[in-house]
């Protein structure tokens, strides 16, 4: 027999009570939650589990979720087919440098609007945004004209002119992140370095560029990311010379044909999903390991810089 | 509120004023000069080449003006740019409540109290990392962003075939890309994470106090808190869906740009076609979601 305390108990444990949610709740929560995660994954967990089939295992239709065998055929052929060594290297200097220029410049922008009031900076701001929302292909014929007479097509630094000049990809959101970043900079502590006569490049040097370390990673991180997934200025600006990741994935069924032509090779080394799916693996790889690592800066980037802050 | 910095100065012979106004325009002169650089005299160019029959010669570019025939040709001669922009705009306007919706719940249940709450975290915003267009193209080709079991189901593509191609394209689009469509989510999750973050509890406990229920709460306290969110989390995934390089729209337009019969002219007037409706379907939602109980504050 339960006594009423008992009862009263129990049903707190799975129904809840004002400080806690309850057992019931919980549970349904963590099953909805792994519901939409596996959902939401699934792509990923089907790409990396076909990435490990050998040919065999593809044609087999009892082999649905897990492999006979771990096959690393596909990534072989892959790594071959996307000149992995070389292509990764390109990738990482094609997003890297252009994001620390793209975060240096972007730092000194938003400092100016954050702290300075001067005529015209309602307009500036307007047009900031505007370039936000312009489409690449209204700028990108005649920009590639210039990098054409410039004899900058196929070269990084036709990535890296624009970020220099505050250009950048997605430019705004970082102009955007450094100035609330420098707005909310009390202004006691400019006005203690002005006291000591230090000069507006200096304050701005001494006392605005170490509050804004957070702002600096978030906007690092993210615009490397930007830039790496970034496919169609690449392709405009680059083609013919550096050739990054997502580039060559792009080409990979005529680059496989290259190094395995159809008619040369046996049936098992013809093209199939699994190797273009271990391709894709190895083209977000980096930037899975980048994620796990650096994980807490993604996910709190956004209390971390206030972009929201009205 | 104009001496916002009341500490006297020694020895300077501008007024404050213009002392401001030189310094500001010192920090952003870098961004003037790359905007009209990279992008104002561009996209200047871009629209004279739109009236132009443009052709790459060994010397440069040589240029015909044509007028208006380029945007013309595109709109009425051109059999598939338009209906790649009908079905641009209906799949944009489909994509748009799934991703507000979804990331909206997402965000209400992160915002829970739970032990994994950052695990989840982690794995919602994990595509934003990864999507690019080619790696979204082979993940779409292998067929791995659709519900599983549904697309492929004999009845849906018997529906399908019926319907005109304006209404069986976007719902199409829905059962093949709706993984797609909601790893689109990931910024806008943080967004209204924090905005949620940033409700005041204690009107939750006033509401309560008064015996609201939390299903009441979340109607009349965070819905409306969220209103100026969820415009500016609409017009970040209008322009995200509309930037990404895999839109088709975006393809045929870099198709058409070194195409024999295409050519820069060409592709500029469509360019200047695109980005109107880009704005057209940033217009209609900033008019349907401004919060407009905002005035009676």
């Amino acid at each position: 027999m339960l006594s009423k305390i008992d009862i009263n108990k129990i049903k707190r444990f799975l129904f809840g009570s004002r400080s806690s949610y309850g057992a019931l709740f919980t549970i349904v929560l963590y099953l909805l939650l792994i519901a939409l995660g596996f959902v939401y994954l699934y792509p990923l967990l089907f790409m990396f589990v076909t990435s490990l089939k050998s040919p065999t295992d593809l044609l087999n239709p009892m082999v649905q979720w897990i492999p006979t065998e771990i096959y690393m055929g596909n990534y072989v052929k892959a790594w071959r087919v996307l000149n992995y060594p070389t292509t990764i290297v390109s990738s990482i200097l094609v997003s890297v440098i252009p994001s620390l220029i793209q975060a240096a410049v972007c730092s000194v922008i938003g400092y100016g609007l954050a702290r300075y009031r001067f005529k015209g900076k309602g307009l500036i701001f307007a047009l900031i945004m505007a370039t936000f929302i312009i489409p690449a292909q209204n700028t990108a014929i005649p920009q590639m004209l210039t990098f054409k007479s410039l004899g900058l097509l196929g070269n990084i630094f036709a990535i890296i002119l624009p970020a220099l000049f505050g250009q950048g990809y997605r430019s705004a959101i970082f102009i955007l992140i450094f100035y609330q970043t420098f707005m909310s900079l009390p202004k006691v502590l400019e006005e203690a370095a002005r006291l000591d006569g230090a000069s507006d490049l200096k304050v701005f040097l001494l006392v605005g560029l170490p509050a804004a370390v957070p702002a600096f990673i978030v906007s690092i991180i993210f615009s490397t990311v930007w830039y790496w997934n970034e496919s169609y200025l690449t392709l405009m600006f680059l083609e013919g010379g550096v050739q990054t990741l997502p580039m060559q994935l792009a080409k990979f069924t005529q680059a496989y044909e290259n190094l395995y032509p159809s008619g040369m090779v046996n049936i098992f080394d013809r093209l199939n999903e699994a190797v273009k799916l271990a391709g894709t693996f190895l083209n977000i790889l980096p930037l899975l390991v980048m994620y796990f690592v650096l994980q807490k800066w993604f996910v709190e980037s956004v209390e971390m810089t206030g972009i929201t802050g009205e | 509120m104009k001496a916002d910095s009341p500490t006297p100065k020694k020895g300077f012979h501008l007024t404050l004023r213009a002392r401001e106004n030189l310094y500001g325009y010192a920090f952003v002169m870098i961004w003037i000069v790359g905007f009209v650089i990279f992008t104002l005299v561009p996209l200047i160019q871009t629209f004279q080449f739109s009236l132009n029959n443009v052709t790459v010669t060994a010397t440069g570019i040589k240029m015909v003006p044509v007028h208006w025939a380029n945007y013309s040709r595109a709109l009425f001669t051109d059999p598939t740019f338009v209906s790649l922009l009908i079905e641009y705009a209906i799949e944009t306007l489909v994509s748009v409540p799934i991703v507000i919706i979804f990331s909206m719940i997402i965000a209400l249940f992160l915002n829970l109290n739970f032990k994994l709450k950052g695990f989840f975290r982690t794995i919602f915003f994990l595509p934003v990392v990864i999507t690019s267009g080619p790696v979204i193209q082979e993940l779409v080709a292998q067929g791995t962003t659709s519900v599983p079991g549904i697309a492929d189901s004999t009845g849906i593509t018997a529906i399908l075939s019926q319907l005109p191609s304006y209404l069986s394209g976007p719902i199409e689009y829905l059962l093949t890309s709706f993984i797609l469509i909601l790893w689109f989510s990931g910024v806008q999750i943080l967004i209204y994470l924090s905005s949620l973050q940033k409700i005041d509890q204690s009107i939750y406990e006033a509401a309560a106090i008064d015996g609201a229920s939390a299903w009441e709460s979340f109607w009349k306290i965070t819905l409306p808190s969220l209103s100026t969110t969820t415009l500016i989390n609409a017009i970040y995934t209008i322009i995200t869906l509309s930037h990404f390089s895999e839109n088709k729209v975006i393809k045929y337009i870099y198709n058409q740009t070194y195409a024999v019969q295409g050519g820069f002219g060409y592709a500029g007037a469509m360019s200047y076609l695109f980005f109107f409706v880009l704005l057209l379907l940033l217009g209609i939602t900033a008019f349907i979601l401004s919060p407009r109980s905002g005035k009676k504050r």
